[in-house]
């Protein structure tokens, strides 16, 4: 399949004098769900901010739909980012923050399309019922997936992740990475995925990148075998413990 | 019931503790047999606020006019500036400091220029009320413009947000409590000023609010009248701010939970 991003001989050092980045190598082919883990702070979200156009390699070439970055976005190829935290605008009703980037962009005049789209992305996350809540009132998971509902609600080609579960309970997480998979089976957008939790990466991935300690670069790349959909009980089995293992061994070797 | 104990438990301390100082007040002036025109009696201020009512009311509401009037500009006056300042680092690198000149000078030394180039009356009691509380405004409003989550300033580049759609979509209704703190501290100071500009504005007029009723009965040696003045003054005071306490709690409430 053709290659969504490429990214060749990526580096990155900050004015600070700081190398996060050394030599990164990878692309993402269309429709396909990566993930990166690599120990904390060893570069991988500054990576998914690099592919999102929000700051710029210091070397190599990074290209999305043969675009780079800043292009892809002011041309309207979509991308679309979930942070660490919800970032909810807190003076806005779950809806309005769904609507949010539709309304910056101002690709409609129409406010019946908006609207639409919007009770469409909150039917397919489950808080239909919740459209006129303010984030105060919901619990941290379900403020997460307002905030994946207004990532998707632009209907991205390619959604970058940067730990978005990493705040929340292990129950909750898990449930949050089946919908997520759901969702990503629906509309098979490309998905890269930031994560320091191996068996989140395993679950939901088809290929996961394992990143050395600062400056960051790729250590293995480890193709996951299980077909989708995948259901809750791949996790017990012996195949997926046997490959969790594998990566959590060379993570450990890499922060080492 | 529970509520009525908690009102109980929190309102009947303060009140005992008057009810205290007002026989102590009383006592002393009795015991000691002090000159009324030194220290006049819990029973003298009362009597000389019955006997002026009329005119006291009067002088609170227009020195409350003035001071409402005061920092009714200097919140909309100072909102404008803090946008500027949000907008460019080098123009708030230029300017706050004089900014931070309007919360030092002290007021009372440069009212009488204001005066000198305002004039008499209302003008020059709400530019003294403007100037005192127009700092305030000012820091809070553009903390809160500058001080915004990097992650939002992020999700609105990656939707291609531009300037404006920074500044109203997510700037200033971010910035909402910061204002509200600078409006509650700002309501307290527009009082001082209003009373400060009338000692050295309030001569000219017919109408004579309270600051001008303190430097008049001050004159005449009328000092159960002055407190009477004193206690206006602080009821003013405790009403503008309480207002706008309210307004600002209430404001609050609905910028969290508004189902808009």
């Amino acid at each position: 399949m053709e290659d969504l991003v490429i990214a060749q001989g990526i580096n990155k050092r900050f004015a600070s004098g700081i190398e996060a980045l050394r030599d990164i190598d990878l692309s993402i082919a269309r429709g396909q769900f990566v993930s990166i883990v690599g120990p904390s702070g060893c570069g991988k979200s500054t990576f998914l901010r690099l592919v999102a156009g929000l700051d710029e390699p210091s070397f190599g070439t990074l290209t999305i739909d043969n675009r780079t970055p800043r292009q892809a976005r002011r041309e309207k190829i979509d991308l679309s980012f979930v942070f660490q935290d919800a970032t909810l605008l807190p003076w806005r009703s779950v809806t309005r923050n769904v609507a949010l980037p539709l309304e910056l962009r101002q690709e409609t005049t129409q406010p019946a399309i908006t609207d639409d789209r919007v009770a469409e992305v909150l039917d397919m996350v489950g808080l239909t019922e919740f459209a006129d809540a303010s984030p105060a009132q919901l619990s941290g998971g379900m403020r997460m997936r307002v905030s994946i509902a207004r990532a998707l609600v632009t209907r991205p080609e390619l959604l970058l992740l940067d730990e978005p579960f990493g705040a929340l309970d292990e129950i909750t997480r898990q449930r949050l990475n089946e919908e997520l998979l759901r969702l990503w089976l629906e509309d098979r957008w490309t998905a890269l995925f930031i994560t320091h939790n191996v068996y989140e990466a395993v679950f939901m991935s088809q290929r996961v990148l394992v990143m050395s300690d600062r400056p960051g670069h790729i250590l293995a790349e480890i193709s996951i075998p299980f077909d989708h959909p995948r259901t809750p009980e791949l996790r017990a089995t012996p195949e997926f413990a046997r490959i969790s293992e594998s990566i959590s061994r060379q993570l450990s070797e890499a922060s080492a | 019931m529970q509520r009525v104990r908690i009102v109980v438990t929190n309102a009947l301390p303060p009140l005992l503790f008057f009810a205290l100082a007002i026989c102590t007040w009383h006592g002393s002036v009795v015991l000691f047999d002090l000159k009324p025109f030194l220290l006049p009696g819990p029973l003298h201020v009362a009597s000389a606020v019955a006997e002026n009512l009329t005119r006291l009311l009067s002088a609170t509401l227009l020195t409350g006019l003035g001071a409402l009037l005061g920092f009714t500009l200097s919140f909309a006056f100072g909102f404008l500036v803090s946008l500027v300042f949000s907008q460019s680092r080098l123009i708030e690198r230029s300017l706050y400091p004089y900014a931070i000149f309007l919360q030092t000078v002290p007021i009372v030394a440069i009212a009488p220029l204001i005066v000198l180039w305002i004039g008499y009356g209302i003008q020059g009691v709400v530019a003294v009320s403007f100037i005192i509380s127009l700092f305030p405004i000012i820091a809070n409003t553009t903390t809160g413009l500058t001080r915004v989550d990097p992650n939002l300033l992020d999700l609105f580049a990656l939707n291609n947000a531009n300037r404006w759609q920074i500044l109203f979509k997510l700037r200033v209704p971010g910035a909402v409590p910061h204002m509200l703190t600078g409006a509650r501290i700002s309501s307290g100071l527009s009082v001082i000023g209003a009373i400060v500009g009338e000692f050295f504005a309030g001569y000219g007029t017919e109408d004579f609010g309270l600051g001008y009723l303190i430097i008049l009965t001050n004159g005449q040696a009328k000092t159960d009248y002055l407190f009477a003045c004193i206690l206006f003054c602080t009821l003013l005071g405790l009403g503008i701010f309480t207002a706008v306490g309210f307004l600002s709690n209430f404001l609050l409430k609905r910028w969290t939970n508004s189902s808009e």
